[in-house]
């Protein structure tokens, strides 16, 4: 059979498999994202606060989940949140079962990881506004939230802009690790198109250059969203 | 704690640790030697070496280590005649052999990057002043610049070991037995899911001492550098 029938749409292809994937890969990282910018925050918050607990458990959290192989995280997430639930629900609910979906553990444990690095990221951009805004908000007299809002967030993407597109790449690459937990991503309906047709070296290869495109796709977007928050602030010379 | 458990995979985890250990030194160091002819290709003049060389760092840096690994361990079977008829099935029948080669090429492409950016980042006075003293281009490279470049190159390097030792368990889903796969077959085995946070706690420590003994490492390579 002719390879590129094989990735065909029509009846005997694997487009519509590799298809199926490669939206449920887009999915995945999409649904990450905020969720893990939202949490990363947080965690930026918490290690700058002038509460030491606080502080210590953002330092404990960044270590811990910098230092874990994503992989393991994975597994940790999905089976560790599966005895979790379990026990929870047996106590409000006693004989009842549940399960977690694929899709959300995968989604919590790559935006735990994505929050850990990010947190170093938006701390990084935190120290490169200067006192001065905060300041000179306070005297006009913005409370610390509209602050937040208004003055130092606007400023804070266009800082931490560079970090945070490039944790946007990794997670791209990191869901392929939720193949692992039988969620249908990209590599998964890959695996399955490689058993059934024998063609591991085509169908990977293929696969590959899906990502390549979903990366390239992402720095063409990445580079828009630079130019627009660099917009006003002219670089100097 | 489950010490039944422990005293059934304590030693095998430990063993895991070791193969996880073998594959990440195997890597970083085959790949720091092919990464310096990268680096240079992207640097150089030529412009068919340069584009080679992007597109080489390109494509790896762009797709999961895990879809690098099947491509080559499964892809490999494809090949099976040719490969034997050279001799080299042996080789890329056995997962260790086939993540080792994965992880070597994936790890030159990030170090490729790592050494050019250190190598442009030495400032250019140096080579200026290195040429006005009538060094040739060799030896401007081999006694001014690469020695700056490579203190340079510490801390991202160090960096890239810590993501190698991460990685690097994706080789447990090829049926490699490295800690991650050790973890997966005891628990697969047991059903208790201790034996990933005794993972988690060994990966941890791995991590921090990697990363406390590197910091070590480059505080002495760089105490004449430093001011005060």
């Amino acid at each position: 059979m002719d390879l590129l029938g094989l990735i065909s749409f029509g009846p005997g292809g694997w487009g519509n498999a590799l298809a199926a994937g490669t939206w449920l890969t887009i999915r995945l990282a999409l649904a990450t994202l905020p969720f893990g910018l939202i949490l990363g925050l947080a965690i930026a918050q918490a290690k700058r606060s002038d509460n030491r607990l606080l502080r210590a458990f953002g330092n404990l959290y960044t270590t811990v989940f910098r230092g874990l192989p994503e992989l393991l995280t994975i597994f940790i997430v999905y089976f560790g949140g599966q005895i979790v639930l379990q026990k929870v629900v047996s106590f409000v609910a006693p004989g009842q079962t549940i399960e977690i979906s694929g899709f959300v553990a995968g989604m919590i444990a790559l935006g735990v990881v994505f929050s850990a690095y990010a947190s170093e990221v938006l701390l990084g951009a935190f120290n490169g506004i200067g006192r001065g805004q905060w300041e000179a908000a306070k005297a006009l007299g913005l409370r610390p939230f509209p602050t937040l809002r208004l003055v130092i967030l606007p400023q804070l993407i266009r800082l931490a802009l560079p970090g945070l597109a490039n944790l946007w790449l990794i997670l791209l690459k990191d869901t392929s690790l939720v193949s692992v937990i039988a969620l249908d991503d990209l590599l998964r309906m890959t695996g399955i198109a490689v058993r059934v047709t024998k063609e591991p070296f085509f169908f990977f290869g293929v696969a590959c250059l899906i990502y390549l495109a979903m990366s390239m796709i992402s720095s063409i977007g990445i580079t828009a969203i630079e130019r627009r928050v660099e917009r006003g602030h002219r670089r100097a010379a | 704690m489950n010490w039944e458990l422990l005293q059934n995979y304590g030693p095998r985890m430990l063993q895991g640790l070791m193969v996880t250990l073998q594959l990440v030194v195997i890597a970083i160091s085959l790949g720091a030697l092919l990464a310096v002819p990268i680096a240079l290709g992207r640097m150089s003049r030529n412009r068919v070496v340069g584009g080679l060389a992007f597109a080489y760092v390109y494509a790896v840096r762009g797709t999961p280590l895990l879809a690098q690994t099947f491509l080559v361990y499964y892809g490999a079977g494809q090949f099976r005649p040719e490969l034997q008829a050279v001799g080299l099935w042996w080789l890329f029948r056995d997962a260790f052999f086939c993540c080792a080669l994965t992880f070597t090429l994936n790890t030159a492409a990030y170090q490729a990057e790592i050494y050019r950016g250190a190598i442009l980042a030495v400032p250019r006075g140096q080579s200026e002043a290195a040429m006005s003293l009538g060094l040739k281009p060799r030896a401007i490279f081999r006694m001014v610049v690469a020695p700056q470049a490579v203190l340079l190159a510490l801390r991202p390097l160090g960096n890239e070991i810590i993501l190698m030792i991460k990685g690097s368990s994706v080789a447990a889903i090829v049926t490699v037995f490295d800690l991650m796969g050790v973890t997966r077959l005891a628990y697969s085995r047991s059903f208790d899911f201790q034996v990933y946070l005794w993972a988690a706690v060994l990966y941890l420590a791995l991590v921090e001492i990697i990363r406390r003994v590197w910091d070590l490492i480059e505080r002495r390579l760089t105490r004449h550098v430093r001011q005060h």
